[in-house]
């Protein structure tokens, strides 16, 4: 029942779609079981496809090759998703060129996408270019009686953002590289907050709330902004409500966490996975102890470790299905009995597989 | 290098006791291990700058820190060649595949100062060759 979409059913599904027979596609959305009036709301998210330019109309085949994967993918569920969601880091050097290169591949998705901001859309023009394509930075909407919510939890400091280097050009390299000590932790901002209590003023306690951003919402490793540094004071506006979830990029990786009524889930990058910071020798990281690491990723298929996800939301709580493209996929999805997210396969130590053990 | 340490022990044995075999100093090991450190410094300048290869990726963008290039293992057996390799045969797959690049010589400078930058990243860690 978890094996909702398998690498071979999308592929069918596509086989399927192309001879025009799109009622017989082997995908069938298995509603779980609602208690109550609410509709689930399921819906697509696709991240960090870092977009990279080489110059004039040539880009890095392989970043370009993950997102249109993706995208291709995510048009063949049936039924229609409610919405599509981009979690940020479209581009790598926030250049007009790698914006304009994605939102193409991205405006081929069916139905309503809603983006996220990642600091390499970001740091080059302070998010101008990413705005005129897509909107605000921060904003909320509700589904099928769902709160959602939007933030850019990007943002640093004044100083380092407008101070510290002589050009857009260099402060968007200094960001944009993950382990550059140069770099600045990133944060929602005390605006940004002061709006966001203001948005969940009108919300009842009881309204699932799924907040996406493109930091992780916790404090994970600093050497690597897998880190919001106002995360502790985001965290105290949601946890008033029954049920939070927090659905983030930035990670290239599967992780997922529990704090208090939050749980926090990771999504998958388009583009290329990146190691477990417990995996770097020389620093302490905080990788949430929930979270099973994924497969270590094979340098030989160059889609490895990389993919997409279907995410459905009932009775309030998040369920991530990992569209892994060269592993059998992943399903990460709220225990009640736990109180936490669980992998629906992986969780139980006795039935990992030897390429789960990281080192 | 040699020739100086040779006519250090000359000049030792004219004045003094007879030349020890390998006779140094603390100011030895600190030049030593600069000029280590420096070729270690520009192994990470290689690594972050995106020059390497023909498309401007660098190894930091899926390699923070070198992270996940387990230099502690090798040599070891590579299913996708066949046979047991070393470190710089897989470094010249990454310069050649995702960077698009041209690979080095086995003792290319380039190489050379990769591959201490990798082992710096990793110090500490205990040698288990073969191990994946």
């Amino acid at each position: 029942m978890t094996k909702l979409i398998t690498r071979r059913s999308v592929m069918a599904a596509g086989a399927a779609g192309l001879a025009g027979t799109v009622s017989t596609l082997p995908i069938s959305m298995v509603q779980l079981a609602f208690a109550g009036t609410r509709e689930d709301v399921r819906f697509t998210y696709i991240s960090d496809s870092h977009i990279q330019q080489i110059k004039g109309a040539s880009f890095v085949r392989n970043w370009d090759m993950g997102l249109k994967r993706a995208v291709a993918e995510a048009n063949l569920i049936q039924p229609e998703v409610d919405f599509v969601m981009f979690g940020g880091d479209l581009a790598q050097l926030g250049k007009r060129e790698e914006l304009d290169h994605g939102a193409e591949m991205l405006s081929a998705l069916k139905g309503k996408l809603h983006a996220v901001m990642g600091e390499h859309d970001y740091y080059l023009d302070l998010g101008e270019y990413w705005s005129k394509l897509y909107g605000p930075q921060w904003y909320s909407f509700d589904v099928k009686g769902v709160h959602f919510v939007v933030l850019n939890s990007i943002l640093t400091t004044d100083e380092w953002t407008f101070h510290r280097w002589p050009s857009a050009e260099q402060r968007m390299q200094e960001m944009a590289g993950l382990d550059n000590p140069n770099g600045s932790p990133f944060m929602v901002g005390e605006k940004q907050r002061k709006w966001l209590a203001d948005d969940l003023e009108k919300v009842s306690k009881d309204t699932p709330v799924v907040v996406f951003s493109h930091s992780p919402l916790q404090k994970i490793y600093k050497g690597w902004n897998f880190w919001t540094d106002d995360a502790e004071q985001v965290q105290a506006l949601l946890a008033p409500f029954k049920s939070v979830n927090v659905i983030y990029g930035h990670v290239h990786q599967i992780q997922y966490n529990q704090i208090g009524n939050i749980a926090f889930n990771s999504v998958m990058a388009t583009a290329w996975p990146w190691p477990y910071p417990s995996t770097y020798a020389q620093a302490e990281s905080h990788l949430p102890v929930l979270t099973v690491p994924m497969n270590r990723a094979d340098p030989f298929f160059e889609r490895d470790a990389t993919g997409w996800q279907l995410v459905d939301v009932n009775s309030g709580r998040v369920t991530a299905r990992y569209q892994l493209w060269d592993n059998d996929q992943r399903v990460v999805g709220f225990d009640p009995a736990a109180g936490h997210p669980v992998d629906k396969s992986y969780q139980d130590p006795m039935r990992r597989k030897a390429t789960q053990a990281h080192y | 290098m040699r020739i100086s340490m040779t006519a250090l022990a000359l000049g030792l044995g004219l004045v003094a006791a007879p030349a020890l075999a390998d006779e140094f100093k603390g100011t030895d090991v600190q030049r030593w291990q600069a000029e280590y450190e420096s070729v270690a410094k520009k192994g990470r300048e290689l690594w972050t700058s995106g020059a390497l290869g023909t498309n401007g990726v660098a190894c930091a963008q899926c390699h923070p820190n070198a992270a996940n290039t387990h230099p502690e293992t090798y040599p070891k057996f590579q299913k996708q060649f066949g046979k047991v390799t070393q470190l710089w045969e897989m470094v010249n797959w990454c310069i050649k595949n995702p960077l698009q690049g041209q690979a080095l010589a086995a003792d290319d400078p380039k190489m050379t100062a990769i591959l201490s930058y990798v082992a710096y990243e990793r110090r500490g860690v205990k040698l288990e060759p073969g191990k994946h």
